[in-house]
């Protein structure tokens, strides 16, 4: 039997309805299972992907590595829980490799950006060091082409 | 005397009826922003590390012929797989021909078995190629007609019904283009209780083999006791791997057919497409997994399409296989031809008439679910608003 999460990973924005008839299964049943997703923390929003950079819209994003001291018997969960506070602050990761923390950060200019690293971020206890890279151009996000619009090149009829 | 291009023509070959949808097709392709079910082939593209492998070979020069029977690391591969998948044994070195889609091996075995004066049996509807070529090689066209109340699977009653002593060369389609109908392991056994005891040969058309929603999974007639030998299984990497354009397909057979069908592919073709093998060997090797990801995709649509068909009011069996499914338009008053014509010019929704693969399919109209279900969404609403209209 095909997973529901897996449907919803692929097709977020269906009804119910449409959900039961695409996994054959019953509609209440499957309104319930999602209940229980939501309680549990595993399903936790449903947002569509949409492409800034065609649109008016003034923004910039910064991936952020920062090398941090864990504090002891706390380790790294403290420090992410105060980076993720921030609302510039759209993504946080642990890392393995040359440095512990990657933060991605949004603004509407690079001085925003650039001002939020040095008074908010840098100046924190734990934070040893920072390195800033922005981004240039996105390409594709959560597995979503942004660049290349699809075009279907197939007949219109074929056998 | 003056030169009469038309008098220098295959009379047989004129005869031949062009495809029954190419009026349709004509109409469609003038159109702008037609909204098209009638596509058979799938949407996704060829995942990327199989057209990697296919670039990764032009980067390295491998542009060279290769071997007739195709690549010898190609056909073990595919004998590995049909070992893995379906529990069938096909040596490598002679029983396995590597063709240019699923198309030529259909070509090759037919041109090789048939003969003037033969009989060859096709159950219809189903794809369009088996008529004409066997006609193309003066043999006489068996049809048996599958029905609706049957789910269009080809009984065996009906099939002991068409043979007769000239009957040479069963074709069997299955899973089926138009219908999306399979036969199972049962209906397979009872078909070959049929053709035990006869010099028949099966051509079992597989190329849908791994779009089978069931939870058996496909079983080719060669897997059935007894009928490996007589079996030549034509299959190909364009529906499975959505490898549509790089045209490679396979035949498996024993080797007295296999040596006879590799003279003709030497002598017509040379060897499939060098880089589209090398492409297939990744397929084939690694692409498992999606494979799986498009069969599940596909499983989500065609219950949503069926659903939604049946809503409309235009019953739909439920079908197993391939990526079609094939609503019942009769409650419409209007013909196949007239429902998909009419279609088109009033919403620019483009379906195919069920009779353009067999006179037995009026009344039916074959619907493509390799789409996008926002796209489905789209065509069965405007299918809706016409037939509220209607």
């Amino acid at each position: 039997m095909e997973s529901l999460l897996d449907l919803l990973d692929k097709h977020g924005n269906l009804t119910i309805e449409e959900m039961s008839t695409m996994l054959g299964r019953d509609a209440a049943e499957i309104a319930a299972e999602i209940d229980e997703y939501k309680n549990a923390g595993i399903i936790v929003g449903n947002k569509l992907i949409i492409n800034w950079q065609k649109t008016a819209r003034e923004f910039v994003t910064a991936l952020i590595e920062v090398k941090v001291t864990p504090k002891f018997g706390r380790g790294f969960d403290e420090i992410a829980e105060r980076f993720y506070q921030y609302e510039q602050v759209k993504s946080v990761y642990l890392m393995s490799g040359g440095y512990d923390i990657a933060l991605i950060i949004e603004g509407k200019t690079l001085t925003e950006v650039a001002l939020f690293v040095s008074q908010k971020l840098a100046p924190m206890d734990t934070v040893i060091s920072t390195a800033t890279h922005f981004v240039l151009k996105k390409y594709k996000e959560d597995g979503m082409l942004l660049e290349i619009p699809h075009k279907d090149e197939r007949q219109v009829i074929s056998f | 005397m003056s030169f009469d291009p038309n008098s220098l023509l295959n009379p047989v070959l004129t005869a031949i009826k062009p495809s029954g949808i190419r009026k349709l097709f004509d109409i469609a392709n003038s159109m702008e922003g037609v909204i098209s079910l009638g596509i058979g082939e799938p949407d996704f593209p060829t995942p990327w590390h199989i057209r990697d492998a296919g670039i990764r070979s032009l980067e390295g020069s491998r542009t060279q012929y290769t071997s007739n029977a195709g690549m010898i690391e190609l056909r073990r591969s595919i004998s590995e797989y049909l070992q893995r998948r379906f529990s069938l044994e096909y040596n490598p070195d002679s029983n396995i021909l590597v063709t240019v889609g699923g198309s030529e091996a259909i070509d090759l075995c037919m041109r090789a078995l048939l003969i003037p004066g033969d009989e060859v049996i096709i159950p219809f509807p189903s794809f369009v190629c088996y008529a004409p070529i066997a006609e193309l090689c003066g043999a006489k066209v068996v049809p048996i007609y599958m029905k609706a109340e049957d789910n269009f699977k080809l009984t065996a009653t009906d099939l002991k019904n068409a043979i007769t002593d000239k009957t040479k060369l069963l074709v069997l389609p299955f899973p089926n283009n138009p219908t999306g109908a399979i036969m199972d392991r049962q209906d397979l056994e009872a078909i070959a209780d049929v053709l035990r005891d006869t010099n028949i040969a099966v051509l079992s058309d597989e190329i849908y083999a791994e779009l089978n929603y069931t939870e058996e999974g496909h079983v080719s007639i060669a897997q059935i006791d007894g009928m490996k030998e007589r079996t030549i299984l034509a299959n190909g990497f364009s529906k499975a791997y959505s490898m549509t354009g790089w045209r490679m397909g396979y035949l498996c057979a024993a080797s007295a057919f296999v040596k006879q069908f590799t003279k003709l592919h030497q002598y017509a073709i040379m060897c499939a497409p060098t880089t589209s093998q090398y492409a297939a060997i990744e397929a084939i090797r690694y692409g498992d997994e999606d494979v799986a990801n498009m069969r599940k995709e596909y499983n989500y649509r065609r219950r949503f399409i069926v659903d939604g068909f049946n809503k409309l009011g235009l019953t739909c069996f439920e079908p197993q296989g391939a990526f079609y499914c094939f609503p019942c338009i009769k409650s419409t008053g209007l013909t196949s031809d007239e429902f998909c014509q009419k279609l088109l010019y009033d919403k620019k929704v483009a379906l195919v008439p069920g009779t353009a693969f067999g006179d037995n399919a009026e009344g039916f109209i074959r619907v493509s679910y390799a789409y996008s279900i926002e796209h489905i969404k789209i065509a069965l609403d405007k299918i809706k608003e016409w037939l509220s209209n209607e």
